[in-house]
């Protein structure tokens, strides 16, 4: 039987992705026994000249992490789409926007205008931006173009599978992927992990109780929290509640409380929708004025506390920014 | 924006014992008031998920509002105090999308007060006829 043929790409990313998928260690060579990799950036030497010289459906599963921020992560991924029988996001930028996808809160002119001007490491007296054409002695170059929005995986091309998490665990990445090797498919659609939340999963769970009912809420850094209650009894946000499991409970196991990478269980379109109605629902206070004055103390930052992986998903991109 | 001819389309999010009672009696008392609203009735304000609201800004909706029962007469005892706290969040969060304050709105509007349910949507409907269509522009962060 032929081997299987896998490519890995990078988006809009950070290097964690690269980082989990290295860190399978043995689990490598058990891949490169199973499969061929066509197309590893971080790794292997490969163009994408490899690519388009690839027959159409050809490569057996393209494995894609990062958003797309970037015109040429939308020409890579729309290629890899025709060249391949099956594609997965991996990681929550890939799967939701991830954490790149909180500068959709800003125009594309404001993030340029810090990132190139304002921000105080820079020195750019000419206010000097990337663009797209230039020539330097006669040499036309062409730079990829910086997107409006940051994009999610399925928002450009069709996605047959999900593999969660900021970075995905190298467990639930071999997990997934030898599935997808041998051939044992689940769903289209299917996002790895439990279809339950963290809570589950979690080593703390029985020390929750049934009602949590708080009168305020502290930062993981205002409190030395204690490793056997969990963390929401202690007055700390925790997003197990509404994030999917598959983790391990690897960070509150760290002593911290979840972030919500894993994003959400089967059936919720936002999660950062559902974190801030669920944080309504433990809050005891009933008086406006009241709970008005506590967020603005505690500086509650809906986007960054309760949608820190997922704003990529909720994002309204009605019209083009026009500037 | 500027445009003569836009009409906001404002999806409404009523409780079924107090705002949509309210919303019939300015029908049956005869009561005019624009026509740019799509009502959905919940049994209870506090059934209103925040992403019923997102969902519903991403399906072409130029406004929404949340409506249920006053404070302290909610038919579910407390619901109404959840869409309090929620509505206080979801607005910051909104405006963090780049959704302009003034497209969202929590009113409680009894049974008895058809007379605010048509001052609110009447209000409401002007506001945003003002901001405009919606379009997915800046965030909070840089006006
Ligand atoms: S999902 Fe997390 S680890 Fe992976 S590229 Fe995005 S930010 Fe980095
Ligand atoms: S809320 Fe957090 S700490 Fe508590 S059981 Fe759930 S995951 Fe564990
Ligand atoms: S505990 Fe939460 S934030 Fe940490 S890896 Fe698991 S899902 Fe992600």
């Amino acid at each position: 039987m032929p081997k299987a043929k896998v490519a890995f790409y990078w988006c809009a990313s950070c290097g964690g992705c690269e980082e989990a998928q290295v860190d399978l260690a043995d689990k490598l060579f058990d891949l490169v026994e199973a499969a061929d990799i066509v197309l590893w950036p971080v790794a292997m030497d490969f163009k994408r000249e490899d690519v388009e010289r690839m027959p159409d459906g050809s490569i057996d599963v393209a494995i894609i992490n990062g958003g797309i921020r970037m015109s040429e992560h939308e020409e890579m991924v729309k290629l890899l789409r025709r060249k391949s029988k099956l594609v997965v996001a991996y990681g929550s930028c890939a799967h939701m926007g991830g954490i790149p996808a909180l500068a959709n809160a800003y125009t594309k002119e404001s993030i340029f205008k810090y990132a190139y001007e304002e921000a105080p490491t820079v020195n750019n007296p000419e206010g000097r931006r990337p663009e797209v054409r230039a020539s330097f002695d006669g040499v036309e170059l062409e730079l990829p173009a910086f997107l409006d929005y940051l994009k999610p995986l399925d928002e450009v091309v069709e996605v047959d599978y999900y593999i969660p998490g900021c970075p995905p665990t190298p467990e639930i990445t071999w997990e997934a992927i030898s599935s997808i090797l041998s051939g044992k498919l689940p769903p289209k659609g299917h996002v790895f992990g439990s279809d339950r939340a963290l809570c589950y999963e979690c080593p703390l769970n029985e020390t929750k109780p049934e009602k949590i009912s708080l009168d305020t809420i502290k930062r993981p850094h205002q409190i030395v929290l204690d490793p056997n209650k969990c963390y929401l009894t202690q007055g700390v946000l925790c997003m197990g509640p509404v994030t999917r499991g598959g983790c391990k409970a690897l960070c509150i196991k760290g002593n911290m409380p979840c972030t919500g990478c894993f994003g959400p269980v089967d059936g919720v379109s936002y999660q950062g929708a559902k974190a801030l109605s669920f944080f309504s629902s433990i809050i005891n206070i009933d008086d406006e004025n009241t709970f008005r004055k506590l967020v603005e103390e505690l500086g509650v930052d809906p986007l960054g506390w309760f949608a820190k992986y997922c704003l990529g998903k909720g994002t309204i991109y009605r019209k083009k920014e026009e500037r | 924006m500027g445009d003569e001819n836009f009409e906001p389309k404002i999806v409404v999010i009523a409780c079924h014992w107090c705002t949509y009672q309210a919303i019939n009696l300015a029908g049956t008392s005869r009561f005019k008031y624009p026509p740019n609203v799509r009502v959905i009735r919940v049994m209870c304000s506090g059934r209103s998920d925040p992403q019923f609201v997102i969902e519903a800004f991403r399906n072409g909706a130029d406004g929404v509002l949340v409506a249920g029962c006053h404070p302290g007469d909610c038919h579910y005892v407390n619901g109404n105090m959840k869409t309090m706290r929620r509505t206080v969040l979801l607005e910051k969060m909104l405006e963090q999308m780049g959704i302009e304050r003034g497209r969202f709105r929590r009113e409680w509007i009894s049974a008895a007060e058809a007379k605010k349910w048509v001052d609110v949507v009447t209000e409401m409907v002007e506001q945003i006829r003002k901001l405009g269509p919606l379009v997915m522009r800046s965030g909070g962060g840089d006006g």
